[in-house]
C-alpha cells in the first residue's frame, strides 16, 4: 500500500451502482450510427480486392455507373487526387497507405473503388458490376519468409520488408544507438538452466458486435462537416478529418453515439476519410456501414506476434535473464498504431519478476495481409504470454510447483516504483497477496490433488496458472469539464469515449461523492465534439486513470467555486462547510444551510442581479459555476496486476478442451463501481481465453482469408465457459489521486498463457513441453492418441 | 429495380402494410421501413443473433428471413416488448445484473432470453448457456448475462 490517501468519504463510490446508460439501451432505443438517417443521405458500398496482391491494370466502372440510383463511382486513383495518404500515430516510418489504393492491392479485401448510390442495396449491386484486371504479384503470408533477403518486395523503401527493427533492454541505448552484450550475455553463462523456445501468439479479429460505420454530412454554405461513427475517440477523429481534408477543426464536429464495442479496433480507418472527403464532393450525407465480412477482412486484426524465448535460470529458481527475438507480422501497411503495439510487448518482457537481465530484439515485418493494430491489450498480452509461458516452462524443468517459481522472483513491495530491464517504471505492486488469495480461494493444493486423482484415472486434466501485470493510463492528456447549473444539477463532459465502460455511471459516482449531490442530478456527457471541447479518447485502459483523475480536477474547482458562494450566502468560513445530498451546510448542523439550486441560482445572478434583489455579491466574484481541467499522467503509467488459475479437461475421445474452472484475482487499485469492473474482467477474460481455445485468423499460401465470417471464425460462446470464480487485492497507485489504475484489458493479457499453461500441464504426461495456440480439438487429440493413448 | 410485393405484417401490435422488394430482409424492413432501429445487425452469415425477433411467439433471426416471407405474420420487436413505460422481467434483469456493456447484443440477447424462458420456465446455468448459444457477445463473457436471465426466471 502506498502512502496516498483518498480525500473523499466514498459513499457512491465503491458500491454497485446500475447503469444509468441502461433504460435506452435494454429497450432498443440507444442511437447507434446505423440508426442516423438524414435528408438525402446516400450509401455508400466499396469494390475490394479478391487477391493478396496485384498492380490494377484497368478498372472497368461503366456497368456501374449505368445502374439507376448510383450517383457516384470513384476509382483509388480518382480519390487520391482529393485525398491525401493517410497519417499514422507513431513515429516510426511508414509507407503511403491510401484510403482506396490507387495502384497496388496488398491484402485481400483492399479497396480499389467506391460506389455512391440512394439506396445500400443498389450501391451493393453496383459494387459487383465494377470489373477490374489486376495483375497478380507474388503473395507474403510467412512474416520469416519475407524478411528474407531477396523475397519480393511489398512496398519500395522498406528493404526484405522490415518496417522496423528495435533492440530493447539491458544494455541498449536506444537515444545514442548503441548496443552492449556483457550483462546479458553473463546472465546466461552463469545460468544452471536455460529453456529455449519458440512461440507464436497468433493473428485475431477484435470482433465487436457493431461493425464499423460512418454517416459525414457536409453542408455546403456553412462549409462544414458533421460526422457520426462508431470510434473510440470522437477527438483525434475529428483531429485527423480535418488534417486530411484540410479542414479547421471547427468544422468538424464528430458524434461518436452509442458505440457497439471497440477494443482497440475503432478508431479511424480509410473508408472513414473516404466517406468524408465524398459527402463534401456532393454536398451530401452519405453512410456507410461495414458488413461482417469487409470487418474481418479490413477492420484490424490484433496480436500476430512470433518470438523466440530464452530463459535462464539458477537452479533454485531465481532466474537471470531473458532473451526475446520478436517477429511481428503487421499486415500490408500501418494503420495508427500498428508499430507502436508490438514495442509494448518489448516492454512487458519482465512481467511480475525482478529480472537482472532482459533483452528484446524486435523485427515488424509487411506481409499480404490484414494490417494488425491496437486488440484489447495491445502488445501487453503478447510481452505477459511469453515470460508467463516461459516461466511455467522452467518450473517443469526444475520440478517446482509453478507459484512457488513465481513467489521466488516477484518484485518486492519495497522494491517500488520499480525499474525494470525492459524499460517500464512499475508504480505499486504487492503481488505475493494476490497470489496468496488465488491460492486460497482456488484450493491451489487441493485442486492438484484433484488433477492426481482424475490422471489415475486416465482422464486428461491440468492445472495451470499464470500472473500478469500490465500498463494503463497511457496515451497522453485528456479534459473534463464540471458545470453546476442554475438549477442545482450536474453535468460533465469527459474527452474520454466509451463504448460500453459505463462511464456515465462510474464518473457520476465520483462526481456525486466530490460535490455531495444525488446520482440522479449528474449527466455525464461524452462523445461529441460540439458538446466536449477536448479529448483524447478510450483506449489502453486509460478511461479511469487519465478521465477519472482529470474529472475530479474540475470537480474540485467547481466545488471550491460553490463554497466561495455558499460561505458568502450563510457566512460561513468555506473550510467550515460540508457537501451532501444536495446541500451545503456548516458541519455539524446539517438542518441548516443551502440547496445546490439556491447556491447556484445565487452564483448566476452576477453582482448586478443581486444588487437588485438586495443581496450582497461576493467583492470580485466572477459568475457562473463552470470549470474544465486538462491533465497529462506522468508518462510512466499505472500497472494493475493479477493471477489467474485455471483446470482443463481434455476428452480422450475427441480432444476437446472442457475449462472447468476459471479464477481470477485481480488488483485494479481502487474500485469505482464493482459491477463494472467485474464486468470489465468478465468480458477480458472470454477474449483471453477466446484466443487460446477457440480464435485464431488463418490465411491460406494465397493470402486468401479462410476464416472470413462466423461460420469460420470461432467467436466464444456463453456455453465455453464455466462462471468463473473473482476476488480481489487493492494496492492503490500512487499517481492518482484515489489510488485507481485501471482494469479494461486485465482479464484478457492473464487468461491466455494460463488457459496453455493448464493444457501444456494437461498434456504434459504425453511428453509435451509446449504446445502453440489455438488449441484445436484434433491437435490436443493427436497427441493424445499417437503411442495408443500411452502416457 | 425489381418488382415490388406488398405485405401486411403486425409488429408490436400495430398492422403495417408496405410494398417491398422481394429481396428486402426482414431486418431492414423493420430498421428502415418503419425505423424500429433497436433490432440491430452483426453479421452477414445468421450467426451473430443480434437481430433477434419474435416471429408468431418463437425466436426468429430477422436477418434470416425475407420481408416477404413474413407476410400475415405477427412480429415483436425489443420496441413492443414491454408495455409504454415499463420494463420486462429480462428487461429488468439485465439492467439489475449488468448484462450487457456496449448494447449492441442486448435486444437480440433479451429477445432470445425470453423465448428461452418461455420453453424453460425454470432453466439451469448449463441450459441457460445453451439457450443463448446463438447469441454472441463479445463484452460481457456471458456471465452477467446468465446472471440476467435468472433473474428474470426467478421473477417469472
Ligand atoms: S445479424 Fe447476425 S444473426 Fe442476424
Ligand atoms: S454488450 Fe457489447 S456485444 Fe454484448
Amino acid at each position: 500500500m502506498t502512502s496516498t490517501e483518498p480525500r473523499l468519504i466514498p459513499k457512491l463510490m465503491g458500491a454497485r451502482v446500475k447503469r444509468k446508460e441502461d433504460p435506452r439501451l435494454i429497450q432498443g432505443r440507444g442511437t447507434y450510427v446505423d440508426d442516423v438517417k438524414l435528408p438525402g443521405m446516400l450509401h455508400a458500398a466499396f469494390k475490394r480486392s479478391d487477391i493478396a496482391h496485384g498492380r490494377i491494370v484497368s478498372i472497368d466502372t461503366s456497368a456501374a455507373e449505368a445502374m439507376p440510383g448510383v450517383e457516384l463511382v470513384l476509382t483509388g486513383a480518382q480519390l487520391a487526387q482529393h485525398l491525401p495518404p493517410q497519417p499514422v500515430m507513431t513515429p516510426f516510418p511508414a509507407p503511403p497507405h491510401h484510403a482506396i489504393t490507387p495502384d497496388v492491392v496488398r491484402f485481400q479485401g483492399e479497396p480499389y473503388a467506391v460506389v455512391i448510390a440512394t439506396d445500400r442495396y443498389i450501391a451493393r449491386d453496383a459494387a459487383d458490376a465494377i470489373v477490374a484486371e489486376i495483375e497478380p504479384l507474388p503473395v507474403l503470408v510467412d512474416p520469416e519468409a519475407a524478411m528474407q533477403p531477396g523475397a519480393p518486395q511489398i512496398h519500395e523503401g522498406f528493404a526484405n520488408n522490415v518496417a522496423i527493427f528495435i533492440p530493447a533492454g539491458t544494455g541498449v541505448d536506444q537515444a545514442a544507438g548503441t548496443v552492449n552484450n556483457a550483462a546479458i550475455e553473463a546472465a546466461f553463462a552463469q545460468a544452471d538452466v536455460v529453456i529455449s523456445q519458440r512461440m507464436i501468439n497468433h493473428r485475431l479479429a477484435p470482433t465487436p458486435i457493431e461493425p464499423r460505420g460512418i454517416v459525414a454530412h457536409w453542408e455546403p454554405g456553412k462549409e462544414a462537416l458533421t460526422i457520426w461513427a462508431s470510434t473510440q475517440s470522437a477527438h483525434l477523429f475529428k483531429g485527423f478529418i480535418a488534417g486530411l481534408l484540410g479542414l479547421g477543426e471547427d468544422q468538424v464536429r464528430v458524434i461518436a453515439p452509442e458505440v457497439g464495442g471497440g477494443f482497440g479496433a475503432k478508431l479511424i480507418y480509410g473508408e472513414d476519410y473516404a466517406i468524408s472527403a465524398i459527402s463534401r464532393m456532393l454536398g451530401q450525407p452519405v453512410k456507410w456501414i461495414e458488413d461482417r465480412s469487409e470487418a474481418f477482412m479490413t477492420t484490424s486484426h490484433g496480436r500476430g506476434i512470433l518470438g523466440y524465448i530464452d530463459i535462464a535460470a539458477r537452479r533454485d529458481g531465481k532466474v537471470l535473464g531473458v532473451k526475446a527475438r520478436l517477429i511481428a507480422d503487421i499486415g500490408a501497411y500501418e494503420t495508427l498504431f500498428t508499430a507502436a503495439i508490438p514495442t509494448l510487448t518489448n516492454g512487458m518482457l519482465s512481467g511480475v519478476y525482478d529480472i537482472p537481465a532482459i533483452r528484446a530484439e524486435l523485427t515488424e515485418v509487411f506481409t499480404n495481409k490484414t494490417p494488425t493494430d491496437a486488440y484489447r491489450g495491445a502488445g501487453r498480452p503478447e510481452g505477459i504470454y511469453f515470460i508467463e509461458r516461459a516461466m511455467d516452462m522452467l518450473a517443469r524443468e526444475l520440478q517446482m510447483d509453478p507459484a512457488e517459481l513465481r513467489r521466488r522472483n516477484f518484485i518486492q513491495p519495497h522494491q517500488f516504483p520499480f525499474a525494470t530491464q525492459a524499460g517500464n517504471l512499475y508504480d505499486s505492486g504487492d503481488y505475493e497477496k494476490a497470489l496468496d488469495k488465488a491460492l486460497e480461494i482456488s484450493g491451489w493444493e487441493s485442486l492438484k490433488a484433484e488433477r492426481d486423482a482424475a490422471r489415475a484415472e486416465g482422464r486428461v486434466v491440468g492445472l495451470g496458472m499464470s500472473f500478469y501485470v500490465e500498463i494503463c493510463g497511457v496515451g497522453g492528456w485528456e479534459h473534463a469539464s464540471v458545470t453546476v447549473q442554475k438549477d442545482g444539477r450536474v453535468v460533465a463532459t469527459t474527452g474520454t469515449s466509451p463504448h460500453g465502460q459505463g462511464h456515465e455511471t462510474t464518473f457520476a459516482q465520483m462526481l456525486g461523492d466530490q460535490l455531495g449531490v444525488p446520482i440522479e442530478h449528474i449527466t455525464v456527457l461524452h462523445g461529441d465534439t460540439a458538446i466536449v471541447r477536448q479529448g483524447t479518447g478510450t483506449f489502453g485502459s486509460r478511461s479511469q486513470v487519465a478521465g477519472g483523475t482529470v474529472l475530479m480536477m474540475a470537480g474540485e474547482k467547481v466545488r471550491d467555486r460553490m463554497a466561495s458562494f455558499a460561505s458568502h450566502m450563510m457566512d460561513a468560513n468555506p473550510a467550515d462547510l460540508a457537501f451532501e445530498n444536495g446541500r451545503i451546510f456548516v458541519k455539524g448542523s446539517p438542518g441548516s444551510g443551502k440547496t445546490f439550486a439556491e447556491v447556484a441560482g445565487y452564483a448566476y445572478m452576477g453582482a448586478g442581479t443581486a444588487a437588485m434583489s438586495g443581496m450582497a455579491y461576493p467583492p470580485d466574484a466572477q459568475p457562473g459555476l463552470s470549470e474544465e481541467a486538462f491533465w497529462e499522467p506522468g508518462g510512466a503509467g499505472t500497472f494493475p496486476f493479477g493471477c489467474h488459475i485455471a483446470l482443463v479437461e481434455i476428452d480422450r475421445d475427441t480432444g476437446e478442451l472442457e475449462l472447468r474452472r476459471m479464477i481470477a484475482v485481480d488488483d485494479c487499485g481502487t474500485i469505482i463501481n464493482p459491477l463494472i469492473v467485474e464486468g470489465q474482467v468478465h468480458g477480458g477474460l472470454a477474449q483471453g481465453i477466446g484466443q487460446a481455445m477457440v480464435e485464431e485468423v488463418v490465411y491460406d499460401e494465397d493470402g486468401q482469408l479462410i476464416t472470413g465470417s462466423f461460420m469460420d471464425y470461432a467467436m466464444p460462446r456463453a456455453s465455453d465457459f464455466p462462471m468463473f470464480e473473482m476476488d480481489k487485492t487493492v494496492t492503490l497507485s500512487p499517481h492518482t489521486p484515489l489510488g485507481t489504475k485501471g482494469v479494461g484489458e486485465a482479464g484478457t493479457i492473464g487468461s491466455t498463457p494460463c488457459i496453455v499453461n493448464a493444457t501444456v500441464d494437461a498434456l504434459s504426461p504425453f511428453g509435451v513441453k509446449h504446445i502453440d495456440m489455438m488449441l484445436r480439438p484434433e491437435r490436443l487429440w493427436a497427441i493424445i492418441n499417437t503411442n495408443g493413448g500411452q502416457a | 429495380m425489381s418488382t415490388r410485393v406488398p405485405v401486411t405484417i403486425t409488429v408490436n401490435g400495430k398492422v403495417r402494410t408496405a410494398e417491398v422488394e422481394p429481396r428486402l430482409l426482414l431486418v431492414h424492413f423493420l430498421r428502415e421501413n418503419l425505423g424500429l432501429t433497436g433490432t440491430h445487425v452483426g453479421c452477414d452469415t445468421s450467426q451473430c443473433g443480434a437481430c433477434t425477433i419474435m416471429v408468431d411467439g418463437q425466436s426468429a433471426k430477422s436477418c434470416t428471413i425475407f420481408a416477404v416471407q413474413a407476410d400475415g405474420c405477427n412480429l415483436q420487436t425489443i420496441e413492443g416488448l414491454a408495455p409504454e413505460g415499463g420494463l420486462h422481467a429480462m428487461q429488468e434483469g439485465f439492467w439489475e445484473e449488468h448484462g450487457l456493456q456496449c448494447g449492441y447484443c442486448t435486444p437480440g440477447m433479451i429477445m432470445s432470453g425470453v423465448d428461452l424462458l418461455n420453453e424453460n420456465p425454470n432453466p439451469s446455468e448449463a441450459e441457460i448457456r445453451k439457450g443463448i448459444d446463438g447469441n454472441f457477445c463479445r463484452c460481457t463473457g456471458y456471465q452477467h448475462i446468465v446472471k440476467a436471465i435468472q433473474y428474470a426466471a426467478k421473477k417469472g
